[in-house]
């Protein structure tokens, strides 16, 4: 943690695409923090942000296979490419697909400066990106799978290992999985188990410390009077019970002791039933502590609002630069005092953000050093 | 299709050639074209070494080793310490260690990793003659120099457990800060990993 330090500011000042969703070829440039995409619904402002968010790691804000982001009535690839400013600094970054080989669900390219990173988390040197979407609506009241998803995404934006080490766990579940069902011999079984301890393990701590941090800034939030209600944020599951209460080396062993005596059960299941990749993320109001699913629509868009605030003050703070929003119909369902308070904060925090909305009326109160532009059709016009 | 440029006989060439790891067609035809017109100097010798390799190339039966003699040059070196043995994943890795000349010790090579989703298990390893080796009493020590890899560390694990019975001592690689590295370009996991294993000075 950098205390004491501002945050670089980090911006966004161009962007060009090639072949992404509905735009063959578009570039463009930003000189304001705050960015409104104006537009009808399908003119292609979501497709803006999901091209943004593929300047990450993983599938962008859409999660989808790479290869369905190609501009439909092309065979080719897509690329995007941005220009990052970072305290007076420019870096040149930029990701895409060379062409599309059917079945191979290929792996896409990234480019620093011109140069081939090896891998996506590279990005993360550079900027690091948070996003909102009306997908997201029904994160609390969805699937747990959904929340644990974005809970890995928030630790991923302050620790760039995070998302290696889901992989791995992911992998070796997977193995764990197919080494059940194959009947493998238990020495076998033992050392997968014994990675598999160690990386889910890792995954629950990181997970624990991200969740600790940004419940201190979601408090330090409420504390200075914010328009959006504070979340209470636990992570919930067997497995993550044991992580407050343990040293992580115990808990790796008594892990380990669990997946051998449940070998059995999980056969029969198919699958492994205990473990990080089961767990939870508790949301509850916490003026209320009541669950965030039990409340209006309204009021958990408001909390999620307030958990992603918290997270770019805490992205900031922990990795020296601010993150970069991509907040899409973020307007819409916030009465005018909210959306205002909203604008407010994102200049407090001082953090570029893109935001998305069908009527330039609700973005009357945005600063006036702020950018608007309009998307009709694949076409995007800075507007005066 | 367009009508090939070359006979079928150079055709081959830059097909097999552009099989080879680093080359791809494009490469493997510049480097055919190069073959050809270099033929006394360059095609005819290879050809020939090739041919040389080919009859006589042959895995070691001891340790898995490729060399054109049987045990293979290592194994055969007598002034090779014979109570220190390094396992490896592949051959490509005992060269580099005998590059670096990072051990006296021999060598056993497993022939890749545990990956259970490649279907890659215990059986398709070395690993019944490395048994067979830790228990003739000659070896006192194993070194592990698998990848950091999760696929080689789960094979160490598996290889530690199997040895685990022998009176062998079992030893890894090393995980941390790398020579020349700086901490601030380290990644957390090495960082940590360098901190977990730190040596007195």
């Amino acid at each position: 943690m950098k205390a004491g330090r501002m945050p670089d500011p980090v911006a966004l000042t161009s962007l060009s695409l090639t072949d992404v969703r509905n735009y063959s070829g578009l570039s463009l440039g930003f000189s304001a923090r705050l960015v409104a995409l104006i537009g009808p619904n399908g003119a292609g402002k979501t497709n803006l942000l999901e091209a943004i968010s593929l300047l990450t790691p993983g599938r962008g804000l859409r999660r989808a296979a790479f290869e369905a982001i190609t501009r439909l009535d092309t065979t080719g690839g897509w690329a995007v490419s941005a220009m990052i400013e970072r305290d007076g600094e420019e870096t040149r970054i930029g990701t895409g697909l060379a062409g599309i080989d059917p079945g191979s669900g290929a792996a896409r390219r990234v480019r620093i400066n011109g140069a081939s990173a090896p891998s996506a988390e590279a990005l993360l040197e550079h900027l690091r990106l948070l996003w909102l979407t009306p997908a997201m609506d029904a994160l609390f009241t969805g699937p747990a799978g959904d929340r644990r998803r974005f809970l890995d995404r928030l630790v991923l934006t302050v620790d760039p290992g995070h998302g290696r080490r889901v992989n791995d766990m992911d992998r070796l579940l997977t193995s764990r999985n197919r080494l059940l069902d194959e009947g493998a011999s238990p020495a076998y079984l033992d050392a997968v188990e014994a990675q598999l301890a160690e990386k889910a393990v890792a995954v629950a701590f990181a997970r624990a410390e991200t969740v600790a941090l940004l419940q201190a800034r979601i408090e330090a939030q409420g504390a200075e009077g914010s328009a959006f209600p504070s979340a209470g944020l636990s992570i919930t599951g067997e497995f993550d019970d044991a992580v407050t209460a343990s040293p992580s080396a115990m808990l790796e062993v008594s892990y380990r002791d669990e997946l051998r005596e449940t070998r059995f059960r999980d056969r029969a299941a198919g699958r492994t039933l205990s473990g990080p990749h089961r767990s939870d993320l508790s949301v509850t109001f916490a003026a209320k502590a009541m669950p965030a699913a039990l409340s209006s629509t309204g009021e958990q868009k408001a909390l999620l609002i307030g958990i992603i605030l918290a997270h770019a003050d805490l992205v900031a703070r922990t990795s020296g630069m601010t993150p970069i929003l991509l907040l899409d119909e973020i307007a819409a369902h916030l009465d005018p005092g909210r959306r205002a308070a909203l604008f407010a904060r994102l200049e407090t925090l001082g953090v570029q953000a893109f935001m998305t909305g069908t009527d330039a009326d609700l973005f009357r109160d945005l600063p006036a050093s702020s950018e608007r532009f309009e998307v009709v059709d694949g076409h995007v016009v800075r507007l005066g | 299709m367009p009508q090939s440029v070359v006979g079928p006989e150079i055709e081959r060439l830059i097909q097999l050639l552009s099989r080879l790891p680093g080359l791809g067609p494009r490469s493997a035809r510049r480097a055919a074209l190069h073959l050809m017109k270099k033929k006394d100097l360059l095609l005819e010798p290879l050809a020939r070494a090739a041919a040389e390799a080919a009859a006589s190339v042959s895995v070691c039966s001891v340790c898995g080793n490729l060399d054109t003699r049987d045990p293979c040059s290592v194994c055969s070196d007598p002034l090779r310490d014979a109570s220190v043995l390094v396992v490896v994943e592949d051959v490509g890795d005992l060269w580099a260690l005998e590059r670096a000349m990072a051990t006296r010790g021999r060598y056993h090579v497993l022939g890749g990793t545990l990956s259970p989703l490649d279907g890659i298990g215990p059986d398709q390893l070395n690993l019944s003659s490395l048994m067979h080796r830790a228990q003739d009493g000659e070896i006192k020590e194993i070194i592990l120099a698998v990848n950091a890899t999760v696929e080689g560390q789960t094979t160490a694990h598996y290889v530690t457990d199997m040895l685990a019975g022998t009176d062998v001592r079992i030893t890894r690689l090393a995980h941390g800060v790398p020579v020349g590295g700086e901490l601030d370009y380290l990644d957390d996991g090495t960082l940590a990993a360098a901190m977990k294993s730190r040596t007195p000075f």
